[in-house]
């Protein structure tokens, strides 16, 4: 038996909740497929299932809290083991029943008197019973004194849900204040002339369409995914210890129309054409902003590009996104003065900086790659 | 009588009679036998007139053998009869209990299934009327305890009137527990009555508040108690159970589900009674359905004192009933 675990949806998250499930007892998953939807503060995020097999129980119910880890649901090898839920019964219950109201769990501690059903109900309802003066015999708390302590809470109005912005806010606050305070950024910067990657883009697009027309930033990506496939050193996590990842998956930082910042991963960018780059990005980017991302999207990102894009900002000291070891940043590509073979010119450029993370690489590590991305930029026609 | 409401006033000796009536026109394999049954009437003059009706063959009288004729019952039904053996009271079931527990009950498991012992075993019980310790026995518990056994304990004048003829319906013994202190007790029971279900409990006045569960001599008290507490704003719910073995549980959950509390209401010893059992499987089953303790009311443990205060100190009665009622649902406190 397969066991399915709340995801960690980064490194900010602590618990999620199961909104939907998109499947039931019985049925057949495969690799990729999306079996159900949860809320965290990133928004409702579709999770995909990793195995293959078939449903065999589902262990949450919809609109419960978990925390990360907990194990959701059992995949089963074989049909037949699926076919013959252990406790079919308490699944069809566990669907029907949805819980509305938010529950802080709360544990009563066994000093407290207090009935089985008032322990019951308290434990349902997320009332503190340390904070109830029971009139049961002997001063034990009752049913009814339980239903007294929770009258009073619900006629309040009901204490104000955070706004999907209010969540962003607080995770983005939570990832960056970790960063901030566990990793021992350093950061370099160079200048790479633009002038052959924007020659190449405007011949290029010559020939496509206004919807297929590359963008610079592709350019830039997929310079920064073939620099990684020759300094791996930056692409992986620090957890306990570093750890490379072979996989090649861009996070590319998408600021939010109502502020805050979302990183969606771009699959094996290496392997991608910049076209293809280009396609990914028109997908990502309106589902970010809607907030309708995969599970794999927002979990598996091995490095972040943050790019200012268009204006006036030269240049980006990034925050690392943990457990990730480096962030690349594009300031906007800007005419600028530029000397070479001892002649004065302008043309073209961009500053990139690199912010990575000491415990997991040095700065000759770092400036490895800064030049890499300036070779792959000059020669873009072999991007 | 009949009157308006279509209900005829009856003791709960008459409905008995009634109901061996019945049964003993309705098959003729039914017979009844027992001490006294015949001639004399019966110990409690429950067969009175019905040896002149149905004649020796069908009514008979037996030797003071306890072992003996209620031996001879079950050999009647194993050979294809449906005899209705008359102990005339439960204290002296003791010196049956070789032939009940041995061959009624076992015979069938260890026939493989081959042999039923269809015998009806009907006896008079109960407390209340000053016979003291060794003719005031409460064995339903003991009875209970025995897999073989289907035990039945007519707590109303409706079950006295019917429930006879339900248990003739079955292929396996069944103890029937008729209570000696009620018989004279006039109750009212619709004109029409006849054989009531006795597979299950059921609930003799419905409440919110609190289950009342009790059997036999308690159904009254209960009741009378659930009246009292009506004024005190107390809607106590009465489920008896009916059915001693198997115990019916469904309906003993559902009200304790419905109500969060439970009084058990016994006559018998409290030790390894009926409400004991009763007890275990409310808190296997529904503990979190609980808003108290489930709490016991039942026999004092000692042998039965002879005179009458303390004959009635050693019983449960309707004011124990009110007074841990109130205190379960903290009335007391004020």
């Amino acid at each position: 038996m397969i066991e399915f675990n709340m995801p960690s949806l980064g490194a900010d998250m602590e618990a999620g909740t199961l909104r939907e499930w998109l499947v039931k007892p019985g049925d057949k998953v495969k690799r990729g497929d999306i079996i159900a939807i949860v809320e965290t503060q990133k928004g409702l995020i579709d999770i995909e299932v990793f195995e293959e097999g078939f449903i065999n129980r589902l262990l949450i119910k919809e609109d419960e809290k978990v925390p990360v880890g907990t194990l959701m649901a059992l995949i089963a090898d074989g049909k037949e083991e699926a076919i013959k839920p252990a406790l079919p019964i308490l699944e069809k219950e566990a669907v029907k029943e949805k819980v509305i109201e938010k529950i802080t769990p709360v544990t009563i501690p066994r000093t407290v008197k207090a009935s089985p059903l008032a322990r019951r109900i308290a434990v349902e309802k997320g009332i503190d019973l340390t904070t109830i003066k029971g009139t049961g015999e002997g001063g034990v708390i009752t049913k009814e004194d339980v239903e007294k302590a929770i009258a009073p809470k619900e006629l309040l109005p009901a204490e104000k849900k955070p706004t999907a912005t209010e969540n962003i806010r607080m995770a983005v606050a939570a990832a960056m204040s970790k960063s901030n305070r566990e990793i021992p950024h350093y950061y370099l910067q160079t200048k790479i002339d633009m002038s052959h990657a924007l020659a190449w883009l405007a011949e290029a697009n010559k020939t496509r369409t206004i919807k297929q027309r590359l963008l610079p930033v592709v350019l830039l990506i997929k310079a920064v995914a073939k620099a990684l496939t020759e300094v791996p050193e930056l692409n992986g996590y620090w957890q306990n210890g570093f750890q490379q990842k072979s996989d090649i998956n861009i996070g590319f930082a998408i600021s939010l129309r109502t502020g805050g910042v979302m990183i969606p991963a771009i699959h094996n960018a290496d392997k991608k054409t910049p076209d293809e780059l280009m396609q990914a990005l028109n997908d990502i980017i309106p589902r970010t902003r809607a907030m309708k991302l995969k599970s794999s999207e927002l979990s598996e990102s091995t490095i972040t590009i943050t790019s200012l894009g268009e204006g006036n900002v030269e240049l980006v000291y990034g925050v690392i996104y943990p457990p990730q070891v480096a962030l690349v940043g594009f300031g906007c590509i800007m005419e600028q003065p530029w000397t070479e073979h001892g002649m004065l010119d302008v043309r073209p450029a961009i500053t990139v900086t690199l912010a990575a993370d000491h415990r997991a690489t040095d700065g000759t590590t770092g400036s490895r790659l800064l030049m890499a991305i300036n070779n792959h930029l000059q020669k873009p026609d072999m991007l | 009588m009949i009157d308006e409401n279509n209900t005829i006033k009856i003791t709960y000796r008459e409905a008995l009679k009634l109901a061996l009536r019945d049964a003993l026109q309705k098959d003729e394999k039914v017979f009844l036998m027992g001490e006294d049954v015949g001639r004399y009437g019966g110990a409690f003059a429950v067969s009175k007139g019905l040896l002149q009706e149905f004649g020796h063959e069908r009514i008979m009288d037996v030797p003071l053998s306890e072992t003996g004729f209620v031996g001879a019952g079950i050999g009647a039904a194993l050979g294809g009869m449906h005899p209705i053996v008359e102990v005339m009271t439960v204290n002296f079931s003791l010196l049956a209990m070789d032939q009940i527990v041995n061959n009624a009950a076992t015979l069938l498991h260890m026939s493989g299934g081959q042999l039923n012992v269809p015998v009806i075993i009907r006896m008079s019980c109960g407390t209340g009327k000053q016979l003291a310790a060794q003719h005031s026995h409460s064995w339903e518990p003991l009875f209970a305890h025995i897999p073989g056994l289907k035990v039945l304990s007519v707590g109303t004048h409706e079950d006295a009137r019917g429930m006879l003829l339900m248990a003739l319906q079955s292929a396996d013994p069944v103890i029937i527990f008729e209570y000696t202190a009620m018989l004279n007790m006039e109750g009212e029971i619709p004109a029409n009555a006849g054989i009531v279900n006795s597979t299950n409990a059921t609930v003799r006045k419905e409440g919110k508040d609190i289950s009342i569960i009790t059997y036999g001599a308690g159904v009254y008290k209960a009741l009378d108690a659930a009246k009292e507490l009506i004024p005190l704003g107390i809607d106590a719910e009465v489920v008896d159970l009916r059915v001693l073995r198997p115990l019916d549980t469904e309906t003993i959950f559902t009200s304790v589900r419905k109500t969060h509390r439970a009084l058990l209401v016994e006559e018998a010893w409290g030790s390894v009674n009926v409400a004991a059992e009763v007890s275990a499987c409310i808190m296997e089953n529904i503990f979190y359905e609980l808003d108290a303790p489930v709490q016991r009311l039942c026999g004092a443990e000692v042998p039965m004192p002879y005179p009458k205060h303390l004959e009635d100190a050693s019983l449960p009665q309707k004011e124990d009933i009110v007074s841990m009622v109130k205190r379960m649902l903290q009335h007391d406190r004020v």
